[in-house]
């Protein structure tokens, strides 16, 4: 314990080494990580966390690189927290979002970090959440989250993020796809990238379709945003200033319209409920012990008890 | 669950191409470890600033230029200064057999050339930082 909290004060003083152990720590999940992240909470909420996303090679991590790059010229910091998938199988990963981030070496004002997604399945890590809040409470301006390559269900980032900008790229599917819930509803902000490949200007086209359509079902978009549609070409830039305003705007809206706060709590409230849930699961297994969860099992497998009934007398017995 | 291992596998230099750190990495990837890469070209300063801000147990340099006796040494004095010194270096690539001793006086764990078979790197890996 002693150990953590030193560590929070070296994070807090701008040591990058102390900032890296308190991500694993918080990684590893454990006492220590709870002990810190308590101490790290008063120092969280002034960051604007912003949530990349889209399908596998759309160029999130080139989008990245970008808006990092461009953010550090208006002089400000930002911490980056990348996330790949771990193998269901094996339980190793290959984090290769750094890769494509090597403009951003050398520089203080930056801190990258990648994640396995460890088993969760919403295109974060467990653990990114608090990561996030790491990075926040030491300091950086902006947290940019970019999301394991992403489907059509994957929206935790929603939930993380102030902002969700979503790429999108030429060739991937007809306004049909763009049409199927998930991804595209949490779009705050739609990117087009690789503009210059064929069929760009169709993707967008679409896409402009479908937005246009659920415009006129609810208004102006949701929470009166509509979410603009920008092409771009993150490998050389063209098009990158433009996202950065909208993301700005975007920000400014959810300040001026009080959604900033909204969100915040919705994120709390979901924050805290999962946590509750995973403690209160916790301390009924430690309490009916895996012998009797075991003899259930068996015996609902069995066909002796449907799962509901024998969920009631648990419950019930304790 | 135990914390998996994890390992920066980096090429500083020059080299053309990065076929061989490409199958280390998917190697340790099966082995069950979270392998951080980040590509060709990377100056020693950049290969200690991967490190740090992954907070990683270990780091694979592929180098097949002929630059590891001046690349080596400033990615192991940079991980010393940044206080990595517990971090574990292994070199892969073309190392002449008369440079081995001097690599590992420098503290690199382990050098492995050509014809090295997987297993003998993910096993060397493994037993190598365990220890820690």
């Amino acid at each position: 314990m002693e150990a953590a909290s030193l560590l929070v004060t070296e994070a807090l003083e701008g040591n990058r080494y102390a900032l890296a152990r308190l991500i694993s720590l918080i990684e590893d999940d454990g006492a220590d990580a709870r002990a810190s992240l308590a101490a790290l909470y008063p120092h969280t909420g002034h960051a604007h966390i912003v949530g990349v996303t889209g399908a596998p090679g759309t160029g999130k991590s080139t989008l990245v690189n970008q808006l990092a790059k461009s953010l550090r010229a208006q002089d400000i910091t930002v911490g980056v927290v990348a996330v790949d998938p771990t193998s269901p199988f094996s339980g190793g990963a290959l984090l290769g979002d750094r890769l494509r981030m090597r403009d951003l070496a050398g520089d203080p004002g930056v801190f990258i970090r990648s994640m396995a997604s460890r088993g969760s399945l919403g295109g974060l890590a467990r653990a990114t959440g608090d990561v996030v809040k790491v990075l926040d409470g030491v300091g950086f301006d902006v947290v940019l989250v970019e999301t394991v390559g992403a489907g059509q269900a994957e929206v935790d980032i929603a939930r993380t993020a102030h902002t969700t900008v979503v790429v999108e790229a030429p060739g991937l599917g007809d306004e049909v796809q763009a049409l199927k819930a998930g991804l595209m509803e949490i779009a705050d902000v739609l990117v087009v990238n690789k503009a210059d490949r064929p069929g760009a200007a169709n993707t967008a086209r679409a896409l402009e379709m479908v937005m246009d359509r659920s415009a006129t079902q609810g208004g102006a978009g949701r929470d009166g945003w509509c979410p603009p549609i920008l092409q771009a070409i993150a490998l050389d830039g063209t098009g990158v200033p433009e996202v950065l305003d909208a993301v700005a705007a975007h920000r400014e809206h959810l300040r001026a319209t009080g959604l900033w706060a909204k969100r915040e709590r919705m994120r709390v409230e979901s924050e805290l409920l999962n946590v509750l849930r995973q403690e209160l699961l916790d301390r009924l297994l430690a309490r009916v012990g895996q012998e009797r969860i075991q003899a259930w099992i068996d015996r609902i497998a069995a066909r002796e008890v449907d799962v509901y009934t024998a969920t009631r007398s648990i419950l019930d017995a304790d | 669950m135990s914390k998996p291992l994890r390992i920066l596998i980096a090429k500083p230099g020059l080299d053309g191409h990065d076929r061989g750190a490409k199958i280390i990495a998917r190697a340790l990837r099966d082995a069950g470890m979270e392998v951080i890469y980040t590509g060709l070209r990377q100056t020693p300063e950049m290969v200690v600033e991967a490190a740090l801000q992954e907070d990683v147990d270990g780091v694979g340099l592929s180098i097949l230029s002929g630059a590891h006796m001046t690349l080596v040494p400033r990615v192991i004095e940079g991980l010393r200064q940044a206080g990595l010194d517990h971090v574990k270096v292994f070199v892969g690539g073309i190392v002449p057999d008369e440079d081995v001793p001097a690599l590992k006086e420098l503290g690199v764990a382990g050098v492995f050339g050509p014809g090295t078979s997987i297993q003998t790197v993910t096993g060397f890996v493994r037993q190598q930082l365990a220890e820690v």
